[in-house]
Order: C-alpha cells, then sequence, then structure tokens
C-alpha cells in the first residue's frame, strides 16, 4: 500500500512511549465510542505509485481524445504556448497556500499583481480582483456586488450561456431576490424587450455576454445606456481572446467586466479549474470579492506585495462580508498571466483574428450546403449557429468516427440546429475535411 | 525585483502562431479595439527568468515545513500531477458526448463512492471550487429542503463562534441569519446555550469537528441529536477531516450534509490559493436537491450524466467542477486505500501531540488536554509580559525558514497560533521546528527588540499593510 | 487625549457633539480609534439615510479588523465629511475633529454619557 508518513514504525513508537501512551487509539481517547467507526473502511486496498497512475492510466484510456475540435459553448481549444505549463509546474508555485505571510509569497503576490494588471489592461476596467472560481461564477457574484436593500432585480439576457445563467439563478435563489431574463431576438438580446422590462426603482443590475452564447455581437453600448438610465449596473461577460481585436468593457460603459478565463492558456480538462475574471470601476473597488494585491513598501522601503482591502472579507466581517469566497484561483491566474505575457498584444489579437477568420470560413463553407444555413445574420466572432437537415446527433457520430468533435447540438427553442466553433488551431485542411465529411452525411 | 512590465521592449516577442490561412475577416471599424491592451513585450527567456525568480520568493510545501493551521499543507504527491496531466484528462472539451468521456465521468463516480464511504454519505457532488464554496451549496440543499417542506419558517443558522469566518458569511449569503453559539471553557460547544438556540426558526447548524481550537467535541451526538429534534439539519465542515478519517465518520456523528476540501485532506496542491474542490456530500434526504449534472452509473456497466433532476437547487459553478483536482484527489485514495487513509489521521493526530508536548514546557496550550490534528498556542501571557505577540513569534519563524502558523485564530483564542503539523512530516522536522520555537522563545527572554525586527533574512521584510490598504494600488502605473 | 467636557458620549464609543439648529455631528473617542489602530477607510452612509439611535450607521476598517459605528440619535444624516473618504487617518490623530456625520430631524436617543462619566467607562474596559 501507499503512503506518505515518513516516519518508520520504530519512530512512530518511540513519539508515542515519550509522551506516555503506547498505542495509536490512545490518541483518539477524545471520541466517544459510539461515534468511532470500528472496521476498516469499505475501499479497496491501497497500492504503490506504479499501480494507482496505472489505475488513472486506464480510466484516461476510456475517454476519446479528438485531434480536430469544432465545439466550444464556454470552453475553447486554444492552443498553449509551451512555457505556460513549464512555468505553472514549479513546485514553489504549485505547493504554496494563499500568500498571507507576504515576507516569502512576494512571488505568488507579484504574480497576481501582474495579472490585475493585465487584466485591468484587456477590459480597460479601473481594478481586478485575484480571480474568482470561473466565468459563471464570477458573473454570479458581480451581479451580487451590484444589489442593495433597495435595488434587487437581477436582468440577464437569454442569449447567455444556458450554463451561467443557472449559476445565476442559484445564486439568485440563495440570496431571494428575482432574476429576469431579457428575451432573445434573432440571436441577440431584445433591448427593445429590456427597456420595458427594466423597473427603475428595483433594477439592480444588467448582464449580456460578449459575444453571446450563440456567437453573435451584441449592442453593448446601448444595453450599457439602458441599464444606467435606470439607475442599474451594467455588467459584460467577456470572451478573453476576443478583447485583443473587439472594443473592451471599459470603453462601452460596463460597471463590472468579467469573463472565463479559460481560453488564456488552460487546458479543456473536462471543465475545470479554470479561471474568473473580475474587473470594476473604481467606485466599486471596495465592492469586488475575493483576494486582492497591492502595492506597498517593506520597512527598508523595498517595494513590495500584500493581500490589501481585506477589510471586506469573510475572516474579519465574518457574515457581514460581501461574499464568502476565500480563495483565489492564483495558479489558473498566473497561467493566464504567462499566456498574455507570451502571446503580448500583437499575439493575442492574432489569436482573435485567426479564430474569428476561420470561424468565418467554416460558415461560409458550410452554408454552401443545402440545409446548413446559419440562423443568424448578425456579425459574429468565433461561432455561430447552422440547421441541420439531418438530426445533430448523428452527423456528429459520423465525425466522431472520423476523429473530429463537431459542433454542439442545441435544446430547446434550437432543436435541430448546431452551434460551431474555431480557433486559431483549427487549419483549413482540417475545416475543409470537417466540410467534406458534412457534404457526404448530408447528401447521403 | 523587476515587474513583467518592466522587462518589456517595444517590439520584443514570442512567436507563437501561424499565418491565417484562410480569407481574413474584418469587424465592422464601431467594434475594433482602438488601443491595444499594454501586455508585456518579451521574449521567452524572459518570461522563463521572471517566474524563475518569482518562484525562488515563494515558500510552499516543498521548501519546508508549513504548520499553517486549519489549511492542513500536506505534501502534494506527484503522481498526482501526471494523472490530471494525462492528455486523456486534460484534453477532455466538458460537452463531449457520454460515450467518449466514460473514463472522466468514472473518475467522478470512483471518487464520489470512495468519499462517500469515508465521510458516511449517500451522494455527493463535485461542481463546488473550494470549501467555502461547498459551505454555500450545503446550505442551500438545506434551504431547497425546508423549502420544499413549505417549512419556511427556518430563517437561522447556527454557528459555534469558534467556526472559520466562511461559515458565517456562506449562511449569509444563503439568505440565513447567523445566531452565534458560544464555546464553553473546555472549548467545545456550550450544549445548554445551543439547547437553548435552537428551535422552529432553526435551519441548521453549522459545525467543524474535530473543531477549531483542534479538539473534537465529545457531545457531537446530543449536538446533532438537539438540532434534529428541533427540526434543522446539521452541517458538517469537513475543514478538520484529516484528523478522523477512516476513523470515525460525519454521516456516523449525525451530520446530514458535508463539505470536504479536497486541497486540504485528500492532498492536492493549493497553487497559492486555488484551484482547489469543495465537494458536498449529503444523506438521502437532500439527493433531490444535489445541483445538476450529476454523475453516476448507467446500470450497463458504464457511467452518464443525469441533468433531470426536478428538485435540484440548480448549478454552483459550469460544468463539473474542478475535474482535474478530483483527478488528484482520486489518485491519492487510490494509493493510499483502506489502511492508508486511517493511518495518515492517525499519524496527523500524533505529530501533532508529539510537537505540542514538546512546546508545552514554555508556551502556553489555549487548551492544555490533548489535541487532534492541531493545536493552539496563546502568548497572551507573553504579551503582557515581555511585549511579545503572536505577530512576533510568527515572523521569527520566517528566518528560520519555517511557514508560520495561523495567526490570530480562532478570535475565541487571545494571541493566538494555530499549529497543524500534518502526518507527512517526518518526527526530524518536528524536533527541529520545536528547537526553533524554543530559541524564539529564549529571543523573547533575552532580546524582544530583535523579534519585533524580525523577520531579517526574507526577500522583503514587514510591509506597511496600513500605507496599502489607504492608498490601494492595485495595478502597475506604466509611465507615460 | 482628554475627552472634551463639552461633548457627549455614548456607551459604544461614539462622541456626540450637539450644534445650535438642534443637528449633532457624530464622531469615535480617541479611545475607539486608539483601540482599533490605524484606520484605513471609513464607510460613511449616504446624505438622506435614516439612521436608528443603537444601530449601526457606519463602519471603520483597520487593516485585520472591522468596527461598526453606533449612531446616538434617530434622525436623518444631513451631511457626511467626505475628507474621511480619502484621509481616514485624520480619525486617528485627531478624532474630536474628525467628524463623521451631522445628523438632524432628531426625534430620539441613546442614553449620553458626561465626559468624566465616559472616561469612567473606557478606563474600565482597559483592564
Amino acid at each position: 500500500m501507499g503512503s506518505y508518513v515518513p516516519s518508520t514504525p520504530a519512530q512512530r513508537q518511540q513519539m508515542l512511549e515519550s509522551m506516555g501512551l503506547s498505542s495509536m487509539e490512545d490518541l483518539f481517547r477524545q471520541l466517544p465510542e459510539e461515534v468511532l467507526l470500528r472496521r476498516p473502511l469499505n475501499i479497496p486496498s491501497g497500492c504503490c505509485e506504479m499501480e494507482a497512475l496505472g489505475k488513472m492510466e486506464t480510466m484516461a484510456a476510456k475517454n476519446t481524445v479528438f485531434s480536430s475540435i469544432f465545439r466550444g459553448a464556454g470552453a475553447y481549444d486554444h492552443y498553449i504556448p509551451a512555457i505556460v505549463k513549464s512555468v505553472t509546474s514549479k513546485e514553489e508555485f504549485l505547493t504554496a497556500y494563499t500568500p498571507y505571510q507576504a515576507e516569502i509569497s512576494q512571488g505568488v503576490l507579484q504574480s497576481i499583481f501582474e495579472y490585475q494588471t493585465m487584466i485591468c489592461q484587456l477590459t480597460a476596467m479601473d481594478v481586478s480582483n485575484a480571480s474568482v472560481y470561473d466565468g459563471a461564477t464570477a458573473a454570479a457574484e458581480a451581479a451580487a456586488m451590484c444589489r442593495d436593500r433597495r435595488r434587487t432585480v437581477t436582468y440577464a439576457s437569454a442569449a447567455c450561456r444556458p450554463m451561467t445563467l443557472r449559476v445565476l439563478e442559484t445564486y439568485c435563489f440563495s440570496a431571494g431576490t428575482p432574476l429576469v431574463l431579457i428575451p432573445e431576438k434573432e440571436g441577440r438580446t431584445d433591448l427593445e424587450a429590456l427597456k420595458e422590462l427594466m423597473d427603475p426603482a428595483a433594477a439592480a443590475c444588467v448582464y449580456l455576454e460578449q459575444p453571446n452564447f450563440y456567437g453573435q455581437l451584441e449592442e453593448m453600448e446601448k444595453a450599457a445606456g439602458i441599464a444606467h438610465q435606470a439607475g442599474a449596473k451594467f455588467i459584460a461577460g467577456c470572451n478573453p481572446i476576443s478583447l485583443g481585436i473587439l472594443t473592451p468593457p471599459g470603453e462601452y460603459g460596463a460597471d463590472i467586466a468579467v469573463g472565463e478565463g479559460q481560453p488564456l492558456g488552460l487546458p479543456l480538462s473536462f471543465g475545470g479549474p479554470y479561471l474568473g475574471f473580475m474587473a470594476a470601476k473604481s467606485a466599486l473597488t471596495r465592492k469586488l470579492p475575493g483576494r486582492i494585491v497591492g502595492e506597498t513598501t517593506d520597512v527598508d522601503g523595498k517595494r513590495a506585495f500584500v493581500l490589501t482591502l481585506q477589510a471586506r472579507e469573510q475572516h474579519i466581517r465574518r457574515e457581514k462580508a460581501s461574499s464568502n469566497i476565500c480563495s483565489n484561483q492564483a495558479l489558473c491566474a498566473m497561467t493566464a498571466a504567462v499566456y498574455l505575457s507570451a502571446m503580448g498584444a500583437q499575439g493575442l489579437a492574432q489569436a482573435a483574428a485567426l479564430s474569428m477568420s476561420k470561424a468565418h470560413y467554416l460558415a461560409a463553407e458550410l452554408e454552401k450546403i443545402p440545409g446548413f444555413q446559419r440562423k443568424h445574420q448578425g456579425e459574429f466572432f468565433h461561432e455561430f449557429v447552422t440547421g441541420s437537415p439531418i438530426e445533430p446527433e448523428a452527423l456528429m457520430k459520423s465525425l466522431e468516427k472520423e476523429g473530429i468533435l463537431g459542433g454542439l447540438p442545441l435544446n430547446g427553442a434550437y432543436k435541430g440546429c448546431i452551434l460551431w466553433c474555431c480557433t486559431e488551431k483549427n487549419t483549413k485542411a482540417q475545416i475543409d475535411r470537417l466540410v467534406s465529411i458534412v457534404k457526404e452525411v448530408a447528401e447521403k | 525585483m523587476k515587474l513583467i512590465f518592466e522587462r518589456s521592449i517595444q517590439g520584443r516577442g514570442c512567436a507563437i502562431l501561424p499565418p491565417c490561412d484562410v480569407p481574413v475577416t474584418s469587424l465592422p471599424e464601431a467594434m475594433v479595439r482602438k488601443e491595444p491592451p499594454k501586455l508585456p513585450q518579451v521574449g521567452e527567456i524572459d518570461l522563463s527568468r521572471h517566474y524563475t525568480q518569482l518562484m525562488k520568493q515563494t515558500h510552499g510545501v516543498n521548501d519546508g515545513f508549513y504548520p499553517l493551521g486549519s489549511c492542513t499543507m500536506k505534501y502534494n504527491p506527484r503522481v498526482n500531477e501526471e494523472a490530471a496531466a494525462l492528455p486523456g484528462f486534460r484534453r477532455i472539451h466538458p460537452l463531449q458526448p457520454e460515450e467518449t468521456v466514460q473514463g472522466c465521468l468514472e473518475v467522478l463516480v470512483t471518487a464520489e463512492e470512495l468519499l462517500c464511504e469515508i465521510t458516511g454519505m449517500d451522494r455527493m457532488t463535485f461542481q463546488p471550487a473550494a470549501g467555502a464554496h461547498g459551505e454555500l451549496t450545503g446550505l442551500l440543499l438545506i434551504k431547497a429542503y425546508h423549502h420544499h417542506r413549505q417549512d419556511t419558517a427556518r430563517t437561522k443558522i447556527l454557528v459555534p463562534d469558534s467556526a472559520h469566518g466562511t461559515n458565517p458569511a456562506s449562511a449569509a449569503m444563503a439568505g440565513y441569519q447567523v445566531v452565534s453559539i458560544p464555546s464553553g471553557p473546555d472549548g467545545c460547544v456550550d450544549v445548554e446555550a445551543l439547547r437553548k438556540a435552537a428551535g422552529p426558526d432553526t435551519a441548521g447548524l453549522m459545525l467543524t469537528n474535530p473543531n477549531t481550537v483542534g479538539l473534537f467535541d465529545r457531545n457531537i451526538l446530543e449536538i446533532t441529536q438537539i438540532v434534529h429534534e428541533a427540526g434543522g439539519l446539521c452541517y458538517y465542515d469537513g475543514a478538520n477531516l484529516n484528523a478522523v478519517m477512516g476513523i470515525a465518520r460525519p454521516g456516523d456523528m449525525g451530520f446530514d450534509v458535508v463539505h470536504l476540501n479536497l486541497h486540504k485532506t485528500f492532498s492536492t496542491p493549493h497553487g497559492g490559493g486555488g484551484p482547489g474542490s469543495g465537494p458536498v456530500g449529503c444523506k438521502e434526504l437532500l439527493v433531490p436537491y444535489l445541483p445538476i449534472p450529476l454523475a453516476q452509473r448507467d446500470g450497463a456497466g458504464g457511467y452518464r450524466l443525469d441533468w433531470d433532476r426536478p428538485l435540484t437547487i440548480g448549478a454552483v459553478k459550469d460544468f463539473y467542477g474542478n475535474f482535474l483536482v478530483v483527478a488528484r484527489a482520486l489518485t491519492y485514495i487510490l494509493t493510499l486505500g483502506r489502511e492508508g487513509i486511517p493511518e495518515a489521521a492517525e499519524n496527523a493526530v500524533l505529530n501533532c501531540n508529539y510537537l505540542m508536548t514538546r512546546l508545552k514546557d514554555v508556551y502556553d496550550m489555549a487548551f492544555d488536554t490533548g489535541c487532534m490534528h492541531e493545536f493552539v498556542i496563546t502568548l497572551a501571557r507573553q504579551k503582557k509580559e515581555l511585549g511579545v505577540t503572536a505577530m512576533d513569534v510568527a515572523k521569527g519563524l520566517l528566518d528560520h525558514g519555517i511557514h508560520p502558523p495561523t495567526m490570530y485564530f480562532p478570535l475565541i483564542v487571545e494571541e493566538a497560533l494555530m499549529v497543524e503539523p500534518t502526518e507527512t512530516e517526518s518526527r526530524e522536522t518536528l524536533d527541529e521546528a520545536a528547537e526553533a520555537f524554543h530559541e524564539i522563545y529564549r529571543t523573547a527572554l533575552s532580546d524582544p527588540e530583535l523579534l519585533h525586527q524580525s523577520p531579517l533574512h526574507t526577500p522583503v521584510r514587514r510591509l506597511d499593510e496600513v500605507a496599502a490598504a489607504r492608498n490601494p494600488r492595485l495595478q502597475y502605473h506604466f509611465p507615460d | 487625549m482628554k475627552n472634551p467636557a463639552d461633548l457627549l458620549y455614548t456607551k459604544s464609543h461614539e462622541w456626540v457633539r450637539k450644534l445650535e439648529d438642534g443637528s449633532v455631528q457624530v464622531g469615535l473617542t480617541d479611545y475607539a480609534q486608539h483601540q482599533l489602530g490605524d484606520l484605513v477607510f471609513i464607510g460613511l452612509p449616504q446624505e438622506g439615510d435614516a439612521v436608528t439611535a443603537g444601530e449601526s450607521f457606519c463602519d471603520a476598517e483597520s487593516v485585520k479588523a472591522v468596527s461598526e459605528v453606533y449612531s446616538p440619535v434617530t434622525g436623518t444624516v444631513l451631511a457626511i465629511n467626505e475628507e474621511l473618504l480619502d484621509h481616514p487617518e485624520l480619525v486617528n490623530e485627531n478624532p474630536y475633529d474628525a467628524w463623521f456625520v451631522q445628523i438632524g430631524e432628531i426625534t430620539g436617543e441613546e442614553e449620553l454619557l458626561g465626559a468624566a462619566e465616559y472616561e469612567e467607562l473606557a478606563a474600565k474596559e482597559e483592564k
């Protein structure tokens, strides 16, 4: 069996005896008899490292690794520069805890400070926290920042990612506050309907995504205007890669910008760990949840970094804290920072432009096949919805056989439609092959 | 040391992506970003050296003893990292068809089954990303349960005053009023006070056991019974499960719902603050409310995701939680197995008692009754007599290459230092640490001023936290 | 520091200055600022907010603690001392000049202590 206890049985006995104890059981005398398990756990016996890894490899081998992925919907297969993994697997970064002891944690603190700066740059906002769990919880925490005793209603677009909406809904249930869905029209948020829905006395915030779930680009400035007119805050959920070329939220009136940071160098990983980024206008600084790192000096006057504005947080405020969060995704934030440094503004813009161009090429090629017309006519980034003349699941099965993960079959009002995605990893050859297989299956 | 932005040179960069092999699409002018973000312009060697320097200014478990109370800073086995790095896990899209992710689902289901046996629970969700997130999830299960029974008068959550700050914060986030239950002189829940507080408005109780002063509450069965009789449910904060895993189970203590910290008890790395994983297990009565989707066996030797759960609280996070963290924890549980799990708990308690015994001669223990996995020192006497505080001792330890214990927690102990050695430290390490603590004590007697000055040998020294908070500088100011 | 004799005090360590127009200024006592340590932020209410005697209307943050400030009277916030938003250190430096809020339209008040009585109370708590 495996064990990471370094003390030998003889040492353990000596340690016990040095305290006047004779057996391990003596250490648990505090426990009442009735709660002791008094039987071995009904789980398999332990094993050595080689066997344990073998068991995990066997499980991993039951998954299909696709070499060609045309599916996004919240998790994106971007290229990850080699330096990213090499930096983030350094043991010090991996095994450190939250940097409470600043004197021996400058590495983690500085890396978070750099990350915060990059997120502010990317979003054109004033202040960023050290990250939260993921994009969906970032949206939910942002909505909570906007609510107060009077303003309780969260408005979210039906064109947002369904999973993000579910998380928002759960957090609103938790807080006992209403969530109002803004209807979608032709793939985008119906802003006329939003105007009608807004309650200027109770509206806390409006949440839209850019691009939205269907890949469509929204009229963010107009939406922000409607929110502000009713005295509500505007929260933008952004794809961080798209910010390489799209107008950043700080320039269209967003009060808070959030998003899923996974595209910034994090592997798909069956959904996690990912990274929620959160940035805000300076007026909202003290409402931000989670850790924030600030610059200061030490007693010798040397520049140094430290967790700051801690009086916002749960370990001080307890039940009056703005959020219960007490961790951040530091290692994922570092991943994003290394990714952004390796790419630079130019590389990021290139990733965005490549993803968008390939998606448009794929859309144009698919539209040549009868039945695969795009469902929406608005501008789109790297995702789009088409119809399908055949059952999407059957089409996907045929693609899987060829090692291709096709677009995502949609449900609800879009049943029978497919949400496609491209990144810079999809070469023209891959796209052409995908299209020819789709054509073949469709025409069968 | 320089910031990455201060290493930036106009025109420098890494060549990562190829040129475009399809027609280039452009955006309408109004949507185009006008100013590029000021990201670093650095070569790969700049990046590599920058982060290597940062690494050298970071103290991890691999650098030395890390007895940070309540955080269970045990060694993070490398094989866990190997398992999590397998392409068959890393390169799996979360929305792949179920038949192509059978291995991932097997990881989730297997981890669930093992952890349910370890905790005495019936089902478990891996969606919560951290302990605090698990607390919120668990409380929402309790809330949904009462709501479903139309029992809406239950508006209060009972929390002992020794609890982690996240407990009351989570309860407030779940829309509950928090009622603080005092601790008795023995450091455990004051049962009579609990009896008075519990009533028809009680939704539940949140409890950590062993608690934050490292004591197992021997009245635990009575405590959970009082809450149940009042119609409330009992929530187990699993932060301290490392002390009792394989020896006693929250499910057998009367708890209805638990969260675990895989990044504490089950050896996954903390990553400088995350990612963690805070799975929530519950008894049958709360299973209908668990978040969606839930991975489970399909009855035909395979696995599937169950989205069709009409009473669910919804989702607390995207997808299925921090999957790769679960994969690491599963590797660990498979390695330790039925024998290794209780062995880890026993040695965690052994190491803790051993270190406490070695420090008792000079340091005052907040509760000197034998501890579980952690103990709490109080420097109240030294503060009064010598002007030496918990902070001073903590900062003194930095110069010995030891990460200090948790400071000023729990709140019920004055000048507290909370020490949790964990089972993965050897006797030699504990002896060295005891010697460091003794030396600091001698310095406290002979030259307290020296301790006020410490640390002297760290990359930076004590920081001006007041200035940081009064005039927050939260991002780099680029020169014009 | 001496607690000015022309002010009134609460048991929760606020001072009260009665103004001629019937309104009051409220701040934190020297004892309170000393206990809290270096203040880093004062979360002031907004003008027009209603406050209730004995209930918290504001909080004062130090690096590692946050403390509620309780209203000595029931009434309406007429003005806030905006200078404190940027310079919370004024409370540490000169607590009896650093008023937090001015409250008017007063309809009720807490039991208030004179300077001597308050000093006695603070001395007791010190122990």
